[in-house]
């Protein structure tokens, strides 16, 4: 600040940071406050908004859990959707480190230097043409007659087409293909600061490969892998594109759910609330992942 | 237990570059032997080629009789020292010393008991618990050692591990090092390009110079004896009289050179006519107090001081050659009467013949 106020003097300086103040209150802090004061209101008819009725509650939050009954197993609609979009998006966070590790090993440590860049730019490449319209591709590429049936059945390897759609396998496939890259460049990144010499020794000291990558590659690549995990995992549980296009009535993400209570179900209080949760969530799963691969936020930041 | 090593017509190729070219030796058992050389010798490339890093694209490596062919780094009796040291950051120092043990299956307790044992071998008790960043420089070029040793190697490979220190601990270690090898009987394979390393710990050394052993034996004939001008050149200091043989009598030389006509010794039989380097250490270079040459001295020259170094234990004087050339050094053992050495003075200076060795220049 002090910095600012040097370089650009006092006027010019006063007008930067009032530009980002403004901006930063109204564009992201003021939604939020209006979000968050609706989601501790109840839904009530425009008429009776600041009225006797129009008390501050924590019934738009418990509503996600009323009905739960461990007993009968018997659990709400909305609750058994929270669950299957923590499920899902820890599904497609541990796929999508199983499938970047070999290839960012390859790419920050294997490949010669004169083909990274061209493997670099195949693996972006896809990622300029909009997510809807990639999303659509695989719905294409997944459908009861599309080609990926057609080519497992050609090969012999499958008797009959196979739904990808109807159940979770569509949504885990389009969204782990969306989110990949979060997951690959924090670890490409990662494995490239590791010194090769401590590949070596390893090998030298008689380790077999898959113990080089477990005691020293993955403990080194640590960073790189919770960056990755919080990446993919913040942006599966709250996509909406791809669960709605690839996804089927009996697979709704909690977006959704969050969609159909404003729009649909007029229920603003309460799809603030739900959306506060989703954001709840994903707070407890950064501070996890954290707490787990035992790394702060600097490291993060690297 | 240790092993001998054999290089047998190993040549490594790197495209069209000959990284190692043709070079056989044999390390004894036991031995600890140096590769000398500067940068890009080919050094190193041999280093790695014994541990199994790299395969020759031709000749054979044998360790204990058994040739090495197909075997990787995991699977020979060598363990590498490597020059960063390559310790396990995210490791205990304990934990990096049993890591080889680890994965031989070794159990933990037994481990952690060898790792205890190694740490009091190299000097370093207490520090089973540290973490690596926790070390100083000499410490965790302690703990690389252990961490080398635990596996049982016959053959310990180091590659300039010392270079990362300062002076005093490298020359310490140097002692160290060589204490260790002697204890523990190993073949020890020590990459340099220190020529002080190699003279003070080996057994014997090996002088490379592109690609090529140029000469393989004992420290002391390695700076006495040099076989060609190119490890006269690299090991120690030399003055260079370049000239060609006018006489040759006796083992001994006569050259005429820019400088003057002198005489040395002609061990390579080198004859009348030929181009030659006659090569004369700094302190073989001895003040005189006669005039002009005499059957005893026949080499004698007067130059002016161009600077004097003082080196605390002896005086390096520079002195101004008449062509331009590059001063001659001449080193003077401080014996208590260097206070009255000041510059703007004539030396009359001399060798020995048996002093100056006469090469064939260019290393031909």
């Amino acid at each position: 600040m002090v910095q600012l106020y040097h370089r650009y003097g006092a006027l010019l300086a006063t007008l930067l940071i009032a530009a980002t103040a403004i901006w930063v209150l109204m564009m992201v802090v003021l939604p939020y406050l209006v979000m968050a004061e609706y989601s501790f209101h109840p839904n009530l008819p425009m008429m009776q908004q600041g009225g006797p009725d129009d008390v501050y509650t924590l019934s738009n939050y418990a509503s996600l859990f009323s009905g739960i009954d461990l007993l009968n197993g018997e659990l709400p609609d909305d609750f058994r959707v929270f669950l299957r979009t923590i499920w899902g998006s820890t599904l497609v966070t541990f796929i999508s480190l199983v499938v970047c590790y070999p290839v960012a090993w390859h790419l920050a440590k294997a490949a010669k230097p004169e083909q990274v860049g061209l493997l670099i730019l195949l693996l972006i490449i896809p990622f300029w043409i909009n997510e809807i319209l990639r999303t659509f591709a695989w719905y294409i590429i997944l459908a009861y007659n599309g080609p990926l049936n057609s080519a497992l059945l050609g090969m012999g390897l499958l008797d009959k087409p196979y739904r990808w759609l109807s159940g979770s396998g569509g949504v885990l496939i389009g969204m782990t293909y969306a989110f990949i890259l979060f997951m690959m460049f924090p670890l490409i990144n990662a494995i490239e600061t590791l010194d090769i010499s401590q590949v070596e020794a390893a090998r030298d000291l008689g380790a077999p490969e898959w113990q080089i990558h477990r005691r020293i590659v993955i403990p080194h690549a640590k960073p790189g892998i919770a960056v990755g995990s919080i990446m993919v995992f913040v942006l599966a549980a709250s996509s909406y594109i791809v669960p709605a296009v690839l996804g089927s009535p009996g697979t709704r993400w909690f977006t959704e759910t969050i969609y159909i209570w404003f729009f649909e179900g007029q229920d603003w209080p309460r799809g603030s609330a739900y959306a506060f949760i989703l954001l709840g969530l994903c707070v407890v799963f950064i501070l996890s992942v954290m707490r787990i691969f035992r790394v702060g936020l600097t490291d993060i930041a690297k | 237990m240790s092993r001998d090593v054999s290089l047998d017509r190993v040549t490594m190729r790197f495209a069209s570059y000959v990284a190692v070219n043709n070079v056989s030796l044999d390390i004894k058992a036991g031995e600890f032997f140096s590769f000398l050389g500067p940068s890009g010798c080919g050094k190193t490339t041999i280093l790695r080629m014994i541990s199994g890093f790299m395969n020759p694209t031709e000749g054979r490596i044998l360790i204990g009789g058994e040739d090495m062919k197909g075997n990787g780094p995991n699977k020979r009796p060598t363990a590498l020292i490597f020059q960063n040291l390559a310790l396990f950051p995210m490791m205990s120092v304990a934990d990096n010393i049993a890591f080889g043990l680890e994965m031989r299956g070794v159990d933990k307790a037994v481990r952690r008991r060898r790792a205890e044992e190694l740490l009091e071998l190299v000097a370093l008790p207490d520090a089973a618990d540290k973490r690596v960043d926790e070390l100083s420089g000499g410490m965790k070029q302690r703990v690389a050692i252990a961490r080398a040793l635990a596996v049982e190697p016959q053959v310990m490979l180091l590659d300039e591990p010392l270079s990362a220190l300062d002076l005093k601990l490298r020359q310490h270690m140097r002692a160290e090092l060589r204490a260790i090898q002697r204890r523990t009987g190993l073949t020890f394979i020590y990459i340099t390009h220190d020529q002080g390393e190699a003279l003070t710990m080996s057994d014997r050394v090996g002088v490379m110079s592109r690609g090529q052993l140029e000469q393989v034996g004992p420290p002391s004939e390695i700076y006495n004896e040099p076989a060609t001008a190119f490890v006269a050149g690299f090991v120690g200091e030399n003055n260079v009289f370049t000239g060609r043989i006018t006489e040759v009598a006796g083992g001994q030389a006569v050259v005429e050179t820019g400088a003057g006509r002198f005489v040395g010794r002609n061990p390579r039989g080198i004859r009348v006519g030929t181009q030659v380097v006659m090569l004369v250490r700094p302190e073989r270079l001895k003040p005189l107090t006669v005039a002009g040459p005499t059957p005893e001295n026949p080499n004698v020259l007067s130059r002016s001081v161009d600077h004097i170094d003082f080196e605390g234990a002896f005086a390096n004087v520079h002195l101004k050659q008449p062509d331009g050339a590059k001063p001659l050094s001449m080193h003077i053992s401080n014996d208590g009467s260097l206070t009255d050495l000041v510059g703007d003075r004539i030396f009359t200076v001399g060798f020995a013949p048996q002093d100056a060795l006469v090469l064939a220049a260019n290393g031909a």
